[in-house]
């Protein structure tokens, strides 16, 4: 919604939160349900009023826990049935310096200092820990923003007994726990409220009167930057950038002035601006965002207009250049359906407020900033957050080359008759296994943004993958794909669950699993094929999703493997990687004298693709419900012929 | 900026915030008169009100404001 793209009017915003809440409902209807704990050290009322707009805009529909005020840490330690039953999809612990206990005096020693620095931050650190261990979820953290006012000046930094001094040090210890620990974000207030500007963000009018950590009116820029953390954990940021050219990435018409007269560069206090643009576009491959053209003009002017020389980013920065006279709308459809990724994954960085607007009303979905004056671009982009970063795996950072080698793939395609033999001739390696240690977050991003190949639409955080993991009840494989044109990293995931026929009622309604509720068997079930017998019978009832063992009848041995969760990444469709999985999980059923799978499929806006997806994998449709949702049944035949042939 | 003018854009301020179009606010009106009218949207209020009129209420104003009138008083006499 306009009112809530940044660069938004806060003010109006809070004023007409209700209206605009009201108008997100109605406009749609396909929201994602999280529930959200948001444990506060000072009032979270208006915070929480205002995060709800941000995130129903982003099709996440928040239902929250809200602590009473400034029981944050109580509210974890100590035996909380309330928040335990409320099952928190994620939490959000809101401090602020106000929630600073002691602070240093300036004739503390410096021993003392490191003494309540290490005080404070344990208070912390338990806090942590035990959210960790009781409620797997991911935790956004705040950190802590400078006071409003500096007792040693300038010096206030320098000294140990300094408030700033005992912030950068405690702030650091707290980012040192976020790069240790996963599933920990921080979001930082001290930024924002720079950014924001202090005086009027640490105004001590909200913190007298109503116990605000900061004023009402930098609660939208506080919700808005906090709700782009949570979109990211969940799995909504957008993946491409794509741009405009002229007036966009450099001053002038490349068509008109010619190359030689574009301003770019370091000559002109403009060319120093659009270079400067350049260079922030071009690190944005770095965070694995891959980059697009989209642009009217002759495809050979555009490429000149990037060859030149003071320019920072060059042809082979973009997956894809669409330099042409057609709508720029077109365009765009066009651009998410080479890249095989969603329009409303894509954002439009353009100049001219009607291409923006065509763009805005033709392609649903994908985000156009209003991106002001070259001198704005940056600042208008940087906090838009689109591309908030969350896990900032290997994978991201090759994705720009993993799209532009599977460009390559498509022109070796076109010199192939027999796709086999273009299959072949593309050399892949595949490695299928169980879920490991150092994939684990890219797995849980998998779960988290895959909407097209997806059966069950699955989302699970990275606690909860770790959960399947170590879970002697789940079987699990991801596997990664590897050609001659490079590397295409972690694709597909798969997640069966051992069970019995009688468990298809659950999975025909569509309930979550829960990997933790597992741990209670987990001494039952301790190796593949030794003690299936028991697959069920220590988790049944813990959250009604496992039906009790004794309802079971015909194959009561738990010889059955549901597949809760199989995806593949649409970067690698049709090159026979779902066979090769299929593979792998049989081979893992037979290991574990598993007889049947059983798949289901969940129809989504965005999963058409795989509707008859376990048919070609050799299932038999056994069942449709009224709500779409098919179920299949595979029985693994003695006689089981490997259905990949193509990736070693 | 007339009296009657500062409750007229009042009024459009209580109906924006309350999200409900029937409200009119008298001199006389208060937290009881409106129902949603709370401690914590009292705040989101008073913000309101602030913009609206380009000025800020002092937390002495905020403590001892009764009702609608004064709210009004104190506007008129920072606006002039």
């Amino acid at each position: 919604m306009r009112e809530l793209e940044y660069p938004f009017d806060g003010e109006l915003i809070l004023k007409k939160s209700k209206k605009i809440k009201r108008t997100l409902l109605e406009e749609r209807s396909d929201f994602t349900q999280k529930r959200i704990a948001v444990l506060g050290g000072s009032t979270t009322h208006d915070i929480i009023r205002v995060l709800e707009l941000f995130l129903l805009d982003q099709g996440i529909r928040p239902v929250f826990y809200e602590s009473e005020y400034a029981q944050y840490w109580q509210d974890v330690m100590f035996d909380n049935p309330e928040l335990v039953s409320f099952a928190p999809d994620l939490i959000f612990i809101h401090t602020s310096n106000r929630n600073i206990a002691v602070w240093p005096t300036v004739s503390d020693p410096e021993e003392r200092v490191d003494e309540l620095l290490s005080e404070q931050f344990s208070h912390f650190q338990m806090m942590w820990e035990k959210i960790a261990e009781v409620y797997h979820c991911p935790v956004i953290q705040n950190n802590f923003e400078y006071p409003f006012y500096r007792l040693l000046g300038n010096q206030e930094g320098v000294y140990p007994q300094g408030r700033i001094c005992f912030i950068n040090r405690l702030n650091e210890k707290f980012y040192q726990y976020a790069r240790e620990n996963g599933n920990f974000y921080i979001h930082d207030i001290n930024y924002l409220s720079a950014s924001y500007g202090l005086d009027r963000w640490a105004d001590p009018l909200y913190w007298h009167m109503y116990k605000y950590a900061c004023c009402m009116q930098a609660i939208p820029a506080f919700a808005h930057n906090l709700a782009n953390i949570v979109k990211s954990v969940f799995g909504r940021n957008k993946k491409a950038l794509v741009l405009d050219l002229d007036n966009t990435l450099w001053g002038g018409v490349v068509g008109d002035d010619g190359p030689e007269n574009l301003e770019i560069g370091q000559e002109t206090p403009m060319g120093q601006v659009y270079s400067e643009f350049q260079g922030y576009v071009k690190a944005q491959k770095d965070i694995g965002v891959m980059l697009a053209v989209n642009s009217k003009n002759e495809h050979e002017n555009a490429i000149a207009g990037l060859n030149h020389p003071e320019g920072v980013l060059k042809p082979d920065d973009f997956v894809l250049i669409k330099a042409n006279w057609e709508p720029k709308s077109e365009n765009m459809s066009a651009i998410a359906q080479e890249l095989n990724i969603l329009p409303d994954s894509l954002v439009f960085a353009d100049d001219n407020p009607a291409e923006r607007e065509i763009v805005s009303t033709q392609t649903s979905g994908v985000a156009v900033p209003e991106i002001g004056t070259p001198e704005q671009y940056i600042r208008v982009l940087d906090h838009s957050g689109f591309f908030e970063v969350t896990s900032l795996s290997e994978d991201d950072r090759k994705r720009n080359e993993m799209y532009r080698a599977n460009m390559a793939r498509k022109v070796q395609q076109e010199r192939f008759t027999d796709y086999r033999e273009y299959l072949l001739s593309l050399e892949m390696q595949g490695t299928i296994r169980p879920f490991e240690e150092i994939y684990m977050a890219r797995i849980a991003q998998l779960t988290n943004k895959s909407n097209q190949f997806n059966l069950t639409t699955r989302r699970f955080t990275q606690a909860q993958i770790e959960a399947f993991a170590a879970n002697p009840e789940y079987i699990t494989r991801y596997g990664k794909l590897t050609d001659r044109f490079g590397d295409n990293g972690v694709v597909s995931v798969v997640i069966g669950r051992r069970g019995t026929m009688a468990d298809v009622e659950v999975y025909r309604r569509g309930e979550t699993p829960d990997a933790a509720d597992g741990a209670a068997s987990e001494s039952e079930l301790t190796a593949c094929g030794t003690a299936a017998g028991s697959a069920t019978a220590g988790s049944s009832a813990a959250d009604g999703t496992v039906p009790d063992s004794s309802a079971t009848d015909s194959v009561a041995d738990g010889s059955v493997l549901h597949l809760v969760l199989w995806l593949m990444s649409c970067r690698v469709l049709k090159r026979d990687m779902e066979y090769a999985m299929m593979d792998s999980m049989v081979e893992a059923c037979r290991d574990c004298g598993i007889g049947t799978i059983m798949g289901y499929y969940y129809p989504t806006a965005k999963n058409a693709m795989v509707k008859e997806f376990y048919r070609t994998m050799g299932f038999e449709k056994t069942d449709e419900t009224d709500t779409g949702v098919t179920i299949w049944r595979f029985e693994i035949p003695a006689d089981y012929e490997k259905k990949n042939t193509v990736i070693e | 900026m007339n009296r009657e003018e500062v409750f007229e854009k009042l009024n459009e301020v209580f109906r924006d915030v309350f999200d409900d179009e029937e409200i009119t606010v008298t001199d006389a009106t208060t937290a009881d008169d409106i129902e949603e009218w709370d401690s914590l949207e009292h705040i989101n209020l008073l913000a309101a009100v602030e913009q609206e009129f380009g000025m800020k209420f002092n937390m002495g104003q905020v403590v001892s404001m009764k009702n609608v009138g004064e709210m009004a008083d104190i506007i008129i006499s920072q606006i002039g």
